[in-house]
């Protein structure tokens, strides 16, 4: 792998950029590794990632049905935050938000973590006392974050109307090294990284079937052939029911269409992510000037990656109170992603009953925060059979009752 | 957006007046169970990419509960019928292997 830099964009500079290499290699599938990872998004690639760099086991591929990142990596509103409540939570998300603040430098890829801020708006009074006890939670597990009150969120978003008629601001949970990144970049420098490690980044590779010998993973059949391996890890989001189905069991998951849209490119006007989740919404505004906009999740079922339209409405009329100026926009895209819903509302780190056969999914809607923290603790799971960060995530959790319950602290924005 | 009719009361609605309730046709456990059929009951679910059978509630309508039959990867609606069964019933079985001949009832086994 050719490093990137400064001298290296000089050095191209004269020769009409023709000396740049392929980030990541395409090869063929073998017939055999010690470890297949089934999902080329940013979890699965961030797994294959710290296998590689803490554990030292490269002789791993990254299998993907579709193209890299092509899924929730890449259908998210890049959101990163760890400001959660329970314990276990806050450990993993704030892990999580600590790599992503030197991942560029670890992956000499710029995946552009901008950490300006995310504020959470109380807007009821239940809200406010929930964030008030969050703070509290989070100056114990040492996360850095505190209550703020309105005068402070007009000085931060100049633009939000805080004596809203329904919901007036009364307060907001500001965390300030939360931010975002560019989604894409994540899933491309680690595929990056995990190919310069020698392993292989394969796409247009569908998983058929999951076989298995004694109760032990031995082999997954894909699209372009039977790969026989030592250990297998389902990453894999939305679709994470149709894999256990294959693997031969069920999961405490639903898969529901989540959605976001985008606004025409505007002059920078917020430079701080907000969340509403009285009214589920969520704004930021991107490099390129859209004003970023995460809407609310369908209540059934389904694999349809677009959202229903009344979900839109009921999101942007509830924004356009809190941001009169958004009114005057135009929206240019909307599109959705599946995601896998747990009913506490925590992910799923965990062995399964088919032995070497590890699963990572129940992100359901806050999955990109969590890449970086989530791949770091799967791989040690992977490698040693438990990890004191997933040990609270795993599927006994619901048979035990142990519940991980963030849904009171989530609402429905993530 | 989906359109759903209330076999209860007849009306023809969009999905803003209905409430989906989850998963239909689950086995009830209780007192006395084992603990992998309760976990099972209150936990695991199909959630299959295909057919699937869904309780619904006519929440601005008439309040009764219902069941539709739909496919979560197009959102066609089979059919919807009252919640007073275990089961599908024949007519929307039929109607299901005339759009999915792939399709077998033997996959909704008890869950």
């Amino acid at each position: 792998m050719k490093r990137y830099s400064a001298f290296a964009i000089a050095r191209e500079a004269f020769r009409q950029h023709s000396g740049w290499a392929r980030a990541w290699a395409s090869p063929e599938p073998r017939n055999h590794y010690d470890i297949v990872i089934v999902g080329a998004g940013g979890h699965g690639l961030a797994t294959a990632y710290y296998l590689g760099k803490r554990f030292g086991l490269t002789n791993i591929a990254v299998i993907e049905k579709g193209w890299l990142g092509g899924g929730n990596t890449g259908r998210n509103t890049t959101i990163i935050r760890s400001n959660y409540l329970q314990d276990p939570s806050a450990a993993l998300y704030e892990k999580s938000r600590a790599l992503y603040e030197t991942l560029s430098q670890d992956l000499n890829y710029n995946i552009m973590f901008s950490p300006r801020g995310v504020m959470m708006l109380a807007q009821t009074e239940a809200e406010k006392r929930g964030y008030l006890r969050t703070e509290r939670a989070n100056a114990l597990q040492g996360v850095d974050t505190r209550f703020i009150q309105p005068s402070e969120v007009q000085r931060l978003v100049p633009i939000i109307n805080i004596h809203g008629p329904r919901y007036p601001v009364l307060g907001a949970l500001w965390q300030e090294r939360a931010g975002t990144a560019r989604h894409d970049a994540v899933a491309w420098g680690l595929a990056r990284a995990c190919s310069a490690m020698g392993m292989h980044v394969i796409e247009q590779c569908a998983v058929t079937g999951v076989e298995s010998a004694n109760g032990a993973v031995s082999a997954v059949n894909t699209t372009r052939g039977r790969i026989t391996c030592g250990k297998l890890g389902i990453v894999v989001a939305g679709h994470s029911g149709a894999l256990a189905d294959m693997a031969g069991f069920r999961l405490p998951i639903e898969s529901v269409a989540l959605q976001a849209l985008v606004s025409e490119p505007i002059k920078p006007c917020m430079d701080v992510v907000v969340m509403a989740n009285t009214v589920h919404g969520y704004l930021s505004q991107s490099d390129k000037g859209e004003m970023v906009i995460g809407g609310g999740a369908d209540g059934f079922n389904n694999y349809t990656q677009r959202g229903s339209w009344h979900h839109v409405e009921e999101t942007v009329r509830a924004l356009v109170e809190t941001f009169p100026m958004l009114s005057r926009l135009k929206m240019l895209r909307q599109w959705g992603g599946i995601v896998d819903m747990t009913g506490d509302r925590s992910p799923i780190l965990s062995k399964t009953p088919l032995e070497n056969c590890f699963i990572n999914c129940g992100w359901g809607t806050g999955g990109f925060k969590a890449t970086p923290g989530s791949g770091w603790a799967m791989a040690e799971l992977m490698a040693k059979g438990h990890s004191p960060l997933t040990d609270a995530f795993s599927l006994n959790r619901f048979r035990e009752g142990r519940f991980i319950d963030e849904s009171v602290a989530a609402g429905v924005a993530h | 957006m989906l359109a759903l009719t209330c076999p209860c009361c007849g009306v023809t609605a969009e999905e803003t007046e209905f409430a989906p309730g989850g998963e239909a046709h689950l086995t009830r456990s209780g007192p006395g169970s084992s603990d992998s059929a309760y976990e099972a009951y209150m936990f695991q679910r199909k959630n299959p990419r295909g057919v699937h059978f869904e309780r619904w509630r006519h929440a601005y309508g008439c309040g009764k509960w219902f069941i539709a039959a739909r496919d979560t990867m197009t959102l066609e609606v089979f059919g919807t019928y009252p919640a007073q069964t275990t089961e599908p019933p024949a007519e929307i079985v039929r109607t299901i292997r005339a759009h999915r001949p792939d399709w077998t009832p033997a996959q909704e086994g008890a869950a």
